[in-house]
């Protein structure tokens, strides 16, 4: 449903340019959860911005269900890693998650019943009336999921929308997400530097190389569902994917191009 | 010492301190012989003899008309036309000039300017209150729009969000902080250029009636007029600090949170 056809992003011009993403080309089916994953600094940001069609490409297209993405799509939503930040803090949870419904002009008990919903399925339901500032951090993040989801998107782009939680809200909220998008049968992209994460949650993982980003590999995870933090984390299959996709991120670019990358750092692991 | 104590003591002072200059003002000034500095009960009995209510409607409501229209007009121009600066650097680029030159000319030098083209009704009044009252919201509105959060207007833009609610529903309540806080430097102002402008040209008015009074040798109604300008200020001060403190709730509960 999603198609990403050679692209490429250079920001600046002459001397001064920098090739963020080289040249990626992958595809996102329907209902699928896509991980992306890489080492930092590869770009990851930049392609999620152009997918979201934040970002114009330099060269290449992405399209979503055939049709060029060149302004944010209708049916498109994204959460970022700076829940603070995204989130409206002089509305309160419900009116943050109610606020992008008014593009889509419901009535008032259409637009009421998807808001509750939504934030039903992220457990928030006794917070709607509180203000985000007045919530922790994970809940606000849980927020963000739920304005995303109330919106009915048919795709979900996340952004690292865990990197600044804690360890355990993290586990939560993978468990939340994994649970929502079974719900909602949402096409989740999920880009994030942790490579356990990745292979957690995804039904595919596409690792990339250091800038200027290309496709090192794309594998897919057999792991069945519904996954367990410890279960599913106790699985040779699952330690097998975690060494694997660790070697392909700290793995040097195939020599037909040499690495320009000036840093090349290994993704973090986690324990 | 316990929280509420210590607000207890500082809301203390707040309340003795003025008490007891005003005090010592009338203990100090109550043999006073001298024609300039008048015992404060005179004062005090003129005061209650002009104001209450006597030249109520005959000048203080028609100053505060003026004040009244001059900074509203003031707010409304100057926060829609921040806005739209603030979304676009060109226009901004191109008012730039425009906008320091005119915030830099002293206001009571447009006086002689206002007379003669707008005459001495309160139309020049008006019009010389809403002038000055712009710059400092209109300088702040600018600010506040393109101090925006990028994560937030990225967000704004992904979720399709329209012109106007993004305007008003997330520029505007965005850059509100910084909105107020030119508000209410032109406040001050409005007050300023009122007596200032009632001086020059008027039949009524609190700032004619101090010039009035001080022309005539009524020294005490001069002095009570200084008074009722104090008060007033101080007064419009705490009604805007209120309603500052409703509006921008969630700045502060934001700021707090985030500092942990």
């Amino acid at each position: 449903m999603l198609k990403v056809e050679h692209l490429g992003k250079t920001y600046g011009e002459g001397d001064d340019a920098v090739e963020a993403i080289g040249d990626l080309d992958f595809e996102v089916r329907e209902n699928e959860f896509v991980c992306i994953v890489g080492p930092s600094g590869c770009g990851k940001t930049t392609l999620l911005k152009c997918m979201s069609g934040l970002l114009t490409p330099t060269r290449g297209e992405i399209r979503l269900h055939d049709e060029r993405i060149d302004g944010p799509p209708e049916r498109m939503a994204l959460v970022f890693q700076e829940y603070g930040r995204s989130l409206y803090p002089w509305m309160s949870v419900r009116q943050n998650v109610a606020f992008p419904l008014r593009r889509k002009r419901l009535d008032k008990q259409a637009a009421s019943e998807l808001v509750e919903r939504a934030v039903e399925s992220v457990g928030l339901t006794g917070f709607l009336d509180r203000y985000p500032w007045e919530l922790s951090g994970g809940m606000q993040q849980r927020v963000a999921i739920a304005r995303a989801l109330a919106y009915q998107p048919v795709i979900l782009l996340m952004d690292e929308p865990f990197a600044s939680v804690d360890a355990q809200t993290r586990a939560d909220l993978e468990d939340l997400i994994l649970e929502v998008r079974r719900q909602y049968g949402v096409t989740v992209v999920f880009v994030t530097h942790d490579i356990d994460e990745s292979v957690y949650l995804g039904d595919r993982i596409v690792v990339l190389t250091p800038a200027p980003t290309k496709v090192q590999e794309t594998l897919d995870v057999d792991l069945p569902f519904p996954r367990d933090q410890l279960e599913t984390k106790e699985q040779p299959e699952f330690a097998r994917l975690r060494a694997h996709v660790y070697r392909s991120i700290k793995r040097k670019r195939t020599s037909a191009e040499p690495a320009r990358a000036p840093e090349e750092q290994p993704a973090t692991t986690r324990s | 010492m316990t929280r509420g104590r210590q607000r207890l003591l500082a809301t203390g002072l707040e309340v003795t301190v003025p008490i007891l200059l005003l005090v010592i003002w009338a203990v100090a000034s109550s043999a006073s012989e001298t024609y300039y500095f008048p015992p404060l009960t005179d004062i005090l009995s003129t005061f209650a003899d002009t104001w209450v209510f006597e030249r109520v409607g005959s000048d203080v409501v028609p100053s505060l008309v003026r004040m009244g229209l001059g900074f509203g007009i003031a707010v409304v121009v100057a926060i829609s036309t921040g806005l739209l600066l603030g979304l676009s650097p060109r226009a901004r680029r191109a008012a730039a000039p425009i906008v320091e030159f005119l915030r830099a000319i002293p206001p009571p030098a447009l006086l002689p300017f206002a007379i003669l083209v707008i005459g001495v009704g309160n139309s020049m009044k008006v019009f010389i209150i809403a002038f000055v009252c712009i710059w400092p919201i209109l300088l702040n509105t600018i600010d506040g729009v393109t101090g925006v959060d990028p994560t937030l207007r990225d967000t704004t833009r992904v979720y399709g969000i329209n012109r106007r609610d993004r305007l008003w529903r997330v520029m505007l309540p965005a850059a509100s902080p910084q909105v107020f806080a030119g508000m209410r430097t032109s406040l001050s102002l409005a007050l300023i250029l009122m007596v200032i402008s009632e001086m020059v040209a008027s039949t009524n008015g609190i700032g004619y009636f101090v010039l009035q009074s001080q022309r005539t040798f009524a020294i005490p109604e001069m002095w009570s007029g200084i008074l009722l300008l104090g008060i007033l200020g101080y007064t419009l001060n705490g009604v805007f600090v209120l309603i500052e403190r409703r509006v921008l709730r969630w700045h502060r509960g934001a700021r707090a949170s985030a500092l942990g």
